[in-house]
Formats: structure tokens, C-alpha cells, sequence
């Protein structure tokens, strides 16, 4: 049994890597009556070799599908091996695989056979077995199937840690183009749906303590980066909206990863937009962590994201009149903006002034990115002399002092336009 | 003024005695040594002075430290001792004496040059134990015991062991620091520190041996899996090789 199961593992794992969610935080799950496992902060156990973090046994339960989206490997017209695993068989991986220390739990995803519902059905039967058979209490994150009940997927928040429905295409116009069979709103009901039903959750919990857990590492959605020809004015507003509308955990981008001649993709050998892919989550990471609005750094005038810079510094060049900012008095939202100062470095920062005037040396200690900030701060004994030059100057001055870890992926980028 | 080496027994709560002796005793310390190690000649115009490890000075240390600074400051202060860095028990020291004599919890000046070394250590201990829980690979052993070997850069079993208690509650296991060689048992109610005679041979060889006949089985599986996971054409081993350094491979049954 040992070979059959390596190759529809080999199978159904290479189906799923392109799902790049891997999170397995949040939710907090405690070992209860002895059982196997618990969740907290996530853990990658390994690093794939293209650099992402494994952290979950990232399967698809089935790569049959009655779907035909051009951009998916597992599409229906791809003449691709396929295969299936048993209930059982998942179950057993799960298990023996956390009880070594290889992963943080379960990320099952599944292609669509017969329908919605009946896949949807066997995916929460699994969940289901993991929790009450074997009193598993590591993560579990399913996808939910567009187009199944309500009730299902109801059920299927009761065991799982996070429940996803990729969007894939964020305009309506290119999911049309490049999944015919899938419609937009088919796709927001669910995440609706699991939207309210979490708030609901939180809102009995308080008055009933013993409402059990409702997707408690909430949901995420995955975009393709370079698909569907979109702008990041429209990748990220979408963000912005799932963020704000239906308060998400997570986006995910995924530069698109050519599979396919279809003429409606880019062909094959094109490179995967790893750059415009970063500067995405940069930008992701600015809505989330650094009170920027999606309008801030993307609308009519900019719809797309600077390649050799990142967000915030080119919001920072295109903002010059807010700068510089005193590190020894101005407020934690102002010094978040400055760029090459993160989240950590100005929480230290607004730590360490109370004590004594932060000179420059202190900064430099602190670990922010001096070759950046320079331009943009005052602090005790540093006056800044760059306040008045012109933004394309700085721009020059940190691009001729840095080396970007992309210059070769971009380059070679740009020869293309 | 004469100037002071103490000796102490290497374990912490000899390092919290010591600190209190500092203050009862008011020496003036130019070394700390651990009494096993100490070799080195003697100045003229030093005396040795032996700590005695004792639970009610160390406890009276630990209060004063939690009080000034929480018990989060405490615990790096512990973390620095478990980074087995040269030169810790005096920083130690000297960060404690700086903590107590000022007012306001001062774990977080940034801009003290002893705080900001103690933050450093802290932020490498941390990423090691945090490394722990990642890479640690058990191996189901016939006996049905989950072994695993790791050979980590700083002393962090103590501070890895909750997290595999609360976690692996229904299996028994053993994690083995081969490099400080001695381990932690969890024998399906407690954790303790064991330690193997020195007849028995623990390595990875001796631990393939004595495996389970399903270990072969699920490490191929797990291969299998990292393999497949991979997407080719968005390699990059630099990242790779920074997430996973290479230092760790060699218990990792992935690589």
C-alpha cells in the first residue's frame, strides 16, 4: 500500500502548492482531555525550496473536477493524472505526520466532483473524524466549495480553524473570460455567509459561553497575480474590501505560475511576477499593520505599484510635506510611515524616548534601515538636510546605495515592455 | 579597592544567588566563573569568592527582578543565562543592578547599551527555541516512544518543553540534545531531564534502528511531500537555505 499512497500523495500535493495560504495562526485551540495537538502562534516546520514555509499537509482530496477554469492545473480539460484519497487515508497522514512534529495540521482543498455540496460533504466528513474520533485539536484549514448549503458549510466551521474561497480573479469581466462556469456572486455568497455567521458567534458568545468555536482563525481568499490582466489598483482595493466589508484574516497573492497554452494566459515560460508579488504583500502589509487606505497608495494617478521601490517609500517621495518627522515627538502613526522603520522598530522607538532623547546612534542600534530614513527623520543632534531636495533626487540616492535582492528578476521584467 | 571573582555552581538559580551576595556582600566583581571550569591564574589583587546556591537568596532575587521589571524582563534575563554566551553572568549582573536602581520598569530603554545586548541574546535564544519547535522530527521508536535528536546552538530544552507537553499529551516522547547530552522525557504525565549512560549510543543510526516499522513508511511520505509542495519555477535557495540553515539538516529527515 505504501507506493499507491506515495503517488496520489506525489499527485494531490503537487495539485494543491499553488493554494499559497500556509497560516496557521489565530485560532488558539487548546489541547483538551489529553488529546493529540493544539494551535497557537503557527509554526513553519520546513522551507520548500522556492523559499515558502510549510507549515500544514496541503492536499486536494480529489483533483477530479466538473470545472473547467483555464488558469487551474486541475482543470477538467487538462489531461493530467488523477486521483483520489479515502477519507481514511487522509485522516491517517494528518495524524502521523503532526504526532512526528512535520506539521501544524490539515489544509485540505478539493477539485469538484459530482457538485458543490457532495464534495463539500466529504471534505467536512474528514474534519469532522480528525476532531471527535481522534480528538485532534491541530489546525485545520478547508476550503469551502462554491455553491455549497449553507448548512454544510455551517458544519464545516465547527471543526475547522479557517475556512478560504479563493476569488482567483478579482474583476468580474476576467473570472468571465477565464472560468465560465464560475460566477462572482457564487463566490461572495459563502464568504458572506461565514462573515456573519462569525460576528453572530462572537455576539452569543457573550451572553452564552458555551457556544462552540466558529471558524476561529476566520476566513482568507487568494488572488493570481498576472493572470487576468488586472491593475494593483484593482487587486488591492479588492483586498481593501474583503479587509473592511467582510473582515478577513488574509489575502493572498499568487504570482501567476504559466501551465498552460491556453491563449487566454500568458504562455508558458513566462516568468512568474515575483516582484510585482512582493511589492503586493508590502502594500497588503501597509492596510494591515500601518494604517495606510488603499487610496493612498493606489488610485486614478498611480493605479500600479513602484517596481524598484517599495510602497512606502513611494508613498513617502510622493508625500514630501509630511516629512521630516521628529522621532523624539511625533505619534506612533506618523513614525510608522517613515520609511525603512517597521512596526517593531517604532514600537522601540516610542519605548526608548522616555527614557532619553534618541540621537541618531540610537536609531541605527534600534535596527531601522538608516539608508532609507535618513531622509525623512529629525532627531536630537541630526537636522535634516534633504527636507527640501526634490523626491526623484532621493529616490536616486537610495537606488545608487542599495542593491536590490530583485535587480535580475527585474531587469529582466522590464525588457518585456 | 580589591576586586572580586566569584565562583558559582553554573546553574541559574547560583547566578540569582550570586546576584544577592553582590548586594549583602557588596563585592566589587571583576569574573564570573563556574567553579568546574575556572582554570585560569589568579591576580594578586583578586580574591575568590564561592556563591552557595541557595533557594531562599535566589527566590528573593527573582521577586526583586519581577517586581522592577515583570516577569517577561525576568525571563530574558533567563534566556541570556541559557544563551551559555561568554561573559552572560556579568551582563546578567550588570543589568539586574541597572534595573533595580531605577524607578521605572527600564526592561525597555532601547538606548541602554546593556539593555540592547540583553535584547540581542534574548531575540537569538528565542529564534533557536523557536527553531525547536519547527525542526524537532520525531521518530517512532518499536518501544513506542517518539525520539527525536537535536543539536541546538544554545541550551533550549527548558524552554521548549511546555510546548511539546501541552501538544503531545497523548504520546509519550523524548527530545535528546546530543551536543549538552542529556534530554527531556515525557512519560505520558511529566516532563524530567534524563540523561543516557555513557555505554549508550545516541545518534541517528542507533535511533533508525530501533524504529517503528511504520517510521520508514511515513518519513518517505513526508519526502514524498516536500518534493511535491515545491513549485520548480519559483526557486530560490537563498531564501531557502536562510529559513532552513544548513546547520540543521542534519536531523532533518526532509533534507
Amino acid at each position: 500500500m505504501g507506493s499507491r499512497i506515495q503517488e496520489k500523495l506525489s499527485i494531490l500535493a503537487d495539485a494543491a502548492k499553488y493554494d499559497v495560504s500556509c497560516s496557521s495562526s489565530g485560532s488558539d485551540r487548546k489541547n483538551k482531555d489529553k488529546g493529540l495537538g493544539n494551535t497557537g502562534a503557527g509554526i513553519c516546520h520546513t522551507y520548500t525550496e522556492d523559499g515558502r514555509c510549510v507549515s500544514l499537509l496541503k492536499i486536494l482530496l480529489t483533483n477530479h473536477c466538473i470545472f473547467d477554469c483555464a488558469y487551474c492545473v486541475s482543470r477538467r480539460s487538462n489531461d493530467v493524472k488523477r486521483a483520489a484519497f479515502t477519507v481514511q487515508e487522509v485522516v491517517d497522514l494528518t495524524i502521523n505526520f503532526y504526532r512526528r512534529n512535520y506539521i501544524e495540521g490539515l489544509f485540505l482543498s478539493s477539485g469538484i466532483f459530482q457538485n458543490a455540496d457532495y464534495t463539500m460533504e466529504r471534505l467536512v466528513r474528514i474534519a469532522k473524524k480528525l476532531r471527535n474520533e481522534h480528538n485532534f485539536n491541530g489546525y485545520i484549514h478547508l476550503k469551502t466549495i462554491p455553491g455549497a448549503s449553507d448548512e454544510l458549510i455551517f458544519e464545516a466551521g465547527l471543526y475547522a480553524d479557517r475556512l478560504s474561497i479563493n476569488l482567483e480573479i478579482p474583476t468580474e469581466a476576467g473570472l468571465k473570460l477565464l472560468a465560465p462556469e464560475k460566477n462572482h456572486r457564487e463566490m461572495i455568497q459563502p464568504i458572506k455567509f461565514i462573515s456573519n455567521t462569525i460576528l453572530q458567534t462572537k455576539e452569543d458568545k457573550k451572553i452564552i459561553k458555551s457556544t462552540p468555536k466558529f471558524v476561529p482563525a476566520g476566513q482568507s481568499t487568494q488572488m493570481i497575480i498576472g493572470a487576468a490582466k488586472e491593475s494593483d489598483l484593482q487587486i488591492i482595493h479588492a483586498a481593501q474590501h474583503f479587509y473592511k466589508q467582510y473582515k478577513m484574516k488574509r489575502v493572498y497573492y499568487s504570482g501567476y505560475v504559466p501551465i498552460s497554452n491556453d491563449l487566454r494566459l500568458p504562455t508558458i515560460g513566462t516568468e512568474v511576477p515575483l516582484v510585482r508579488e512582493n511589492r503586493l504583500y508590502q502594500t497588503d502589509w501597509l492596510l494591515r499593520f500601518y494604517g495606510f487606505e488603499a487610496n493612498e497608495i493606489l488610485n486614478e494617478t498611480n493605479p500600479l505599484l513602484d517596481l524598484d521601490i517599495d510602497p512606502k517609500l513611494s508613498w513617502a517621495l510622493r508625500n514630501m510635506d509630511k516629512f521630516p518627522v521628529d522621532v523624539n515627538r511625533a505619534s506612533y502613526e506618523m513614525i510608522l510611515r517613515i520609511p525603512g522603520v517597521g512596526v517593531r522598530s517604532a514600537k522601540k522607538i516610542l519605548a526608548a524616548r522616555k527614557f532619553e532623547k534618541l540621537r541618531l546612534e540610537h536609531l541605527q542600534k534600534l535596527g531601522i534601515a538608516m539608508n532609507k530614513a535618513k531622509y525623512f527623520i529629525s532627531c536630537h543632534g541630526y537636522i535634516q538636510r534633504y527636507a527640501d531636495q526634490q523626491a526623484e533626487k532621493i529616490k536616486h540616492f537610495i537606488l545608487s546605495n542599495s542593491s536590490s535582492k530583485y535587480v535580475k528578476a527585474a531587469s529582466s521584467q522590464l525588457n518585456l515592455f | 579597592m580589591e576586586e572580586h571573582v566569584l565562583r558559582y555552581d553554573g546553574t541559574w538559580k547560583g547566578v540569582l544567588s550570586l546576584i544577592f551576595d553582590v548586594y549583602a556582600y557588596k563585592y566589587n566583581v571583576s569574573t564570573i566563573e563556574i567553579e568546574d571550569e575556572a582554570s585560569q591564574p589568579l591576580l594578586f589583587t583578586s580574591a575568590v569568592m564561592y556563591v552557595t546556591t541557595d533557594d531562599v537568596k535566589s527566590a528573593r532575587v527573582t521577586k526583586g527582578i519581577i517586581a522592577s521589571v515583570g516577569q517577561k524582563g525576568y525571563l530574558e534575563l533567563y534566556h541570556v543565562f541559557l544563551s551559555e554566551k561568554w561573559g552572560r553572568e556579568l551582563l546578567i549582573l550588570r543589568t539586574t543592578q541597572y534595573y533595580l536602581r531605577t524607578k521605572v520598569p527600564a526592561s525597555r530603554n532601547y538606548a541602554h547599551g546593556d539593555v540592547l545586548e540583553v535584547k540581542k541574546i534574548v531575540k537569538s535564544v528565542s529564534r533557536e527555541r523557536h527553531r525547536m519547535k519547527a525542526f524537532v522530527r520525531f521518530q517512532l521508536l518499536d518501544d513506542g516512544i517518539y525520539f527525536a535528536i537535536v543539536e541546538p546552538d544554545f541550551n533550549v530544552l527548558p524552554l521548549v518543553s511546555k510546548h511539546f507537553k501541552d501538544r503531545y499529551a497523548d504520546q509519550k516522547w523524548i527530545i535528546y540534545d546530543v551536543k549538552r547530552k542529556y534530554g527531556i522525557y515525557y512519560d505520558g504525565d511529566l516532563v524530567q531531564e534524563v540523561e543516557f549512560g555513557s555505554g549508550r549510543r545516541i545518534d541517528q543510526k542507533s535511533i533508525t534502528l530501533a524504529g517503528h516499522e511504520s517510521e520508514l513508511l511515513y518519513s518517505k511520505l513526508w519526502n514524498q511531500y516536500f518534493n511535491s509542495v515545491n513549485i520548480k519555477e519559483r526557486k530560490n535557495l537563498k531564501l531557502h537555505i536562510q529559513h532552513v540553515p544548513k546547520r540543521y539538516w542534519k536531523y532533518l529527515n526532509e533534507k
